[in-house]
């Protein structure tokens, strides 16, 4: 029985490709004393590593995911384990084609080179593919297989020879102790195992399929589901004999039927996505012995394959049916899902316990890098805030929620996915106290941290009579799906009248105690030292000077501060701020979020409706822009915020959730008389702010988007302390490497005729189609695309080379393979509409 | 022409560690899941060559629930172009129900037109190892029985067997009808080929009810032994271990000196 060393100062638990890779970048890190244990044996202890199909397709619609997977190609390039193949995404509909060139944006977005191709092009690279069941295809020729088992062996061997490893395979965890520390948060201690106990302040859980049961030892969540991924290997294939090495013919993925075509050796591999979602528990894997082939090899259900496998024979039937070629090897493979399709990465509720799971072979040297990094210095070359497990709300735990989402999304894996689209299992997690009342107004729900939020309301219908052409209306079903010209109409009666919105997803924490103020100061990067009642709108920054969030703070009292944030990152923002909060044991942080409901009210009649239901001095002089104070609304207690993310005057109404349907109903009804509606999130999310030129965390700013670069510098900065300050100052006195830009499409009409609108993502070009490239290598596109109803223009925002920022510069952008001309209307934070802010007095 | 029947039954695969059901009646199947026996898949490669050189028709036929429907799946996939499944919970059905059940089977297609000249079962079933179905089978049917044997053929109204014996090399000859339970070994049984699944899959499969009440298996319960301790024996570590490794790959016979 092998034994364990009884302490370290980090133990990793796991050693698949995720595993390996974080012990090889802890100590290329300087981190010594690394304790690695599997259950299993080395060099394939029986993970999802050891049966993964080892093919890398580059491009992703998401930057964070692509660029992990660049990353992981490099490392694997200098390891010399990665053969290059090339690979086609093959299209058998026009709607793929479609999809394939929206692909074409992604990969111009972030640089890789690649093509849509005739049939023809990929019958000759591809001979057994019959060329007329499809009519084109993406060529990827930086696409290539890996070796990862290797892979993994050469990590953890430098980790080794380096002196500061120690690996004992075999010993399987037993359990995870932690105690309370002084600011109440748990902290690991100790990793119990079957060969004994290690005592350690850092543990890193990278077991893959496992890590829910591991994750649950130490009482924390760690969603993923184990699920299957078929695939059979059909051979020899007489057309494949005499192939040497890996791999001598690009990979093909059949999009349209979710399947792909690995040839290895004389074998084609076929792995399908198609089948139903086929999910595990955890604790349902079988152990080594257990098992016939591993525990992720799972006995083959070849019912659920037989539609895959016509399939297959339509589009390769001589390799497939050649004589002698039998299916010699076919698995249930066991992978990592997650409900939102990003890795579970960073520290855990459980201070010093670690996490990085949910990663596949294209992501996993790039991951263990990243999140190397991050436990190192506190934040990561490249940006992975998307993959944080401090995202997770409580309603997104549940083994439940997980279970339905993939169940839901499995099919979506080489689906067309819009990027607006919305799930449909496991809604309504969380409701407003106006949900009621909404459904009734014909609200459309969007789902933002499970809170159910109205984009859009028929009710208002009748106001696309009302502004005509001017809601701006999207011929193309693309453009238009997930979308409504209600949206626009309700933007423009907001800035007309007024607009009620429902605000209730934002995250509320409050901080109070003798260290509140230190706790928030170190925190933002504005000066939060203000008077009782002011609102401060603030960035907060790693220790890189990038962006952590943006958010409002509210200083309610000498010694509490409340915090405001979305949703969305609401959780991640509410570990930064425990994580920063002073440890004089007094000094807490409470969660308000379930407690408060938010109302906006915003346009120019939001004063008078706002006067018709208090006693309280409204006026501009009586309650100032960003300042705050309870008043009583319709006689409901209201904390107001003199606040706006639309550019207009009003305020933003913190109530009781008990309370707000009634103040709901009293703002609707004073409203009306002024022409106030409600109004969705797609005029707060995008239409009204981006019109102000306002950014969104997640979109213009994240952790790689410095202050300078998103033109949100202010003149001055604080003399107290905070973190990432070294990193600002030091910003501020060079010249940035990029700029972010609001441009405007001069011209929608496609070669067809119709005019389409972009969504996002989508590569900002020189007018005639050149590529352009920023001080970082980067490649510009667009973060936010929506309508600008009071500009009658479409709006891109854009990160552009410092050499384009100019005001009227002519560009294009290319979306689905066309050029439209674009110019560049802001280069800093100024809105393109009303751009000296007289609205919001 | 010989028209071959083959019987197979649904068993968990093996791994290294067995799992019991609850109950302790069989073996459980959820982690490593279902296969037919070793036995039996090679059973299934003889009745498809027997038929392939002769011409004739090779019949899958199983008693087991609904799932089993898998195995004769399997076997249509590698030569058998028919199926018949009894459709009932196999855990209540024991040898000598089972025969019952084939022999009624057989009755039935013959009096249908279908007369089987050669049925072939594995030696034993890999999860209840009760070796009995085949020859009570053989005394149910009035029919001649070779047992554990490895090889089958059939000429001019003959079945050759043959097979490893105690005392040497052993080879029956039989008249057809016969019933003849195979030992693996002997052939090496293909794989499905895509188009052999495909076709497989669209294959009509007779489903029949039980002819008659089982008497049962009377198994009292499984019990797993006691686990057998670990004989690894660590030969050195690194390169200092060679020497050793070679010795072992000499006794083995791997490699000479």
């Amino acid at each position: 029985m092998a034994t364990v060393p009884s302490t370290a100062r980090v133990v990793v638990i796991g050693a698949g490709i995720v595993g390996n890779g974080l012990v090889h970048h802890l100590a290329r890190l300087g981190w010594t004393d690394i304790v690695q244990i599997d259950k299993g044996a080395l060099p394939n202890p029986g993970g999802s590593t050891g049966h993964a199909s080892n093919f890398i397709f580059p491009v992703d619609h998401s930057r964070e995911i692509t660029d992990l997977t660049l990353d992981s190609v490099r490392q694997y390039q200098e390891m010399g384990v990665f053969t290059q193949s090339g690979g086609f995404e093959v299209a058998r509909t026009e709607e793929r084609m479609e999809e394939l060139r929206r692909r074409m944006s992604s990969a111009k977005a972030w640089g890789i080179e690649a093509e849509l191709v005739s049939p023809a092009f990929v019958k000759e690279k591809v001979p057994f593919l019959e060329a007329d069941q499809i009519i084109g295809a993406f060529w990827t020729p930086s696409v290539g297989v890996v070796d990862s088992l290797r892979a993994g062996t050469i990590m953890r061997e430098s980790a080794l020879e380096a002196g500061v490893l120690t690996v004992v395979p075999t010993v399987e965890v037993t359990g995870l102790d932690t105690e309370e520390g002084p600011n109440g948060r748990r902290r690991i201690t100790k990793v119990r195992t079957t060969g004994g106990d290690i005592e350690a302040e850092t543990v890193v859980i990278a077991c893959g399929v496992w890590s829910p049961k591991i994750g649950d030892m130490a009482g924390i969540s760690i969603p993923l589901t184990p699920a299957v991924h078929q695939m059979i290997s059909v051979g020899p294939c007489p057309q494949l004999e005499g192939t040497e090495g890996e791999i001598s013919f690009p990979i093909v993925r059949d999009m349209d039927t979710f399947c792909y075509e690995r040839q290895h050796g004389a074998d084609m591999e076929v792995g399908s996505y198609a089948h139903r979602a086929i999910l595990h528990e955890p604790e349902d894997i079988p152990s080594i012995e257990q098992s016939k082939l591993s525990p992720t090899e799972m006995p083959f259900t070849s019912d659920d394959f037989d539609l895959q496998l016509e399939q297959a024979y339509e589009l390769m039937p001589e390799l497939l049916g050649a004589e002698g070629a039998e299916m010699r090897y076919a698995i249930n493979g066991l992978l990592s899902l997650t409900a939102d399709g990003a890795p579970i990465l960073g520290e855990s509720e459980v201070s010093g316990l670690w996490t990085a799971a949910a990663v596949w072979i294209k992501e996993g040297p790039g991951v263990a890098r990243a999140v190397a990094e991050w436990m190192t210095q506190g934040w990561s070359e490249i940006d992975i805030h998307h993959s944080d497990i401090a995202r997770f709300h409580a309603h997104q735990e549940r083994r439940e929620h997980t279970r339905l989402r993939t169940t839901e999304s499995f099919i979506k894996t080489y689906g067309i996915v819009h990027p607006s689209e919305q799930y449909e299992s496991d809604r309504e997690q969380r409701l407003s106290p106006m949900f009621e009342a909404q459904k009734k107004l014909g609200a459309f729900f969007y789902e933002t941290a499970g809170w159910e939020r109205p984009h859009w309301y028929e009710s208002n219908a009748h106001l696309l009579d009302v502004y005509g052409d001017a809601v701006m209306p999207r011929e193309h079903e693309w453009d238009a799906r997930w979308w409504s010209p209600i949206i626009n109409a309700e933007h423009l009666r907001m800035r007309e009248a007024a607009g009620v919105i429902d605000l209730t997803a934002f995250c509320i924490f409050d901080i109070e105690g003798p260290g509140a103020l230190e706790s928030v100061q170190r925190t933002c990067v504005a000066q939060c030292d203000v008077s009782v009642g002011k609102v401060i709108y603030t960035p907060v920054l790693d220790a890189r000077g990038g962006f952590k969030s943006d958010l409002t703070v509210m200083r309610l009292g000498v010694d509490h501060f409340r915090v405001v944030t979305g949703g969305a990152h609401g959780m991640a923002d509410r570990k930064w701020f425990t994580d920063h909060l002073v440890e004089d044991g007094a000094t807490t942080l409470t969660d308000l979020t379930n407690d408060i409901s938010t109302i906006g009210l915003w346009g120019p009649r939001a004063r008078d409706i706002l006067a018709s239901l208090v006693t309280d001095d409204v006026s501009d002089s009586g309650f100032g822009f960003l300042s705050c104070r309870d008043i009583d609304v319709h006689g409901i207690p209201v904390l107001a915020s003199r606040i706006s993310y639309v550019g207009e005057l009003g305020w933003e109404l913190y109530v009781s959730m008990d309370q707000a349907a009634e103040l709901w109903e009293s703002l609707l009804e004073a409203g009306d008389s002024h022409g106030a509606v409600p109004v969705g999130i797609g005029v707060y999310g995008t239409t009204g702010r981006i019109e102000k030129g306002y950014r969104a965390f997640g979109a213009e700013l994240d952790a790689e988007r410095t202050i300078i670069e998103a033109g949100m510098q202010r003149p001055k900065v604080k003399a107290a302390d905070f973190v990432g300050k070294q990193a600002y100052l030091a910003q501020r006195e060079t010249p940035p490497a990029t700029v972010l830009c609001t441009l405007t499409v001069d011209d929608h009409t496609s070669a067809s005729g119709i005019k389409r609108y972009m969504l996002g993502g989508e590569p900002i070009l020189t007018r005639d189609g050149g590529t352009l490239t920023d001080g970082h290598g980067h490649h510009p596109y667009v973060t936010t695309a929506g309508s600008a109803p009071s500009l009658g223009k479409h709006v891109l925002m854009a990160y552009l080379p410092v050499d384009q920022a100019t005001v009227g510069n002519q560009l294009a952008v290319s979306y689905m393979e066309e050029l439209y001309p674009v110019t560049v209307g802001s280069v800093d934070a100024t809105g393109l509409f009303d751009p000296s802010n007289e609205r919001i007095h | 022409m010989t028209n071959v029947l083959v019987c197979v039954k649904r068993v968990p695969d093996a791994s290294s560690e067995v799992v019991l059901t609850a109950d302790g009646q069989s073996v459980d199947g959820r982690f490593a899941g279902f296969t037919m026996s070793t036995h039996e898949e090679c059973a299934v490669e003889l009745a498809a060559l027997v038929t392939a050189a002769g011409g004739g028709e090779a019949t899958a036929l199983t008693l087991g629930d609904a799932e089993a429907v898998e195995q004769l799946r399997a076997a249509l996939a590698v030569g058998c172009t028919a199926a018949t499944h009894v459709v009932a919970d196999p855990q209540r059905f024991g040898p000598a129900d089972v025969a019952r059940e084939i022999a009624a089977v057989v009755r039935d297609h013959e009096a249908a037109g279908r007369s089987y000249d050669l049925i072939l079962l594995g030696n034993d079933a890999a999860d209840s190892g009760d070796f009995q179905v085949g020859i009570r089978l053989a005394y149910e049917l009035g029919r001649p029985v070779v047992n554990g044997v490895t090889h089958v053929s059939v000429a001019d109204g003959v079945v050759t067997a043959s097979g490893a014996g105690t005392d040497g090399y052993e080879t029956y000859r039989v008249p057809v009808p016969a019933v003849v339970t195979i030992l693996e070994g002997g052939v090496e049984p293909r794989y499905p080929t895509v188009p052999g699944r495909m076709k497989a899959k669209k294959v009509a499969i007779e489903e029949r009810t039980p002819a008659g009440e089982p008497t049962g298996p009377n198994r009292v319960k499984l019990a797993l032994p006691p686990p057998v301790p670990s004989n690894v024996q660590i030969l050195g570590k690194g390169a200092d271990a060679a020497p050793a490794v070679v010795d072992v790959l000499e006794e083995l016979g791997v490699l000479s000196r």
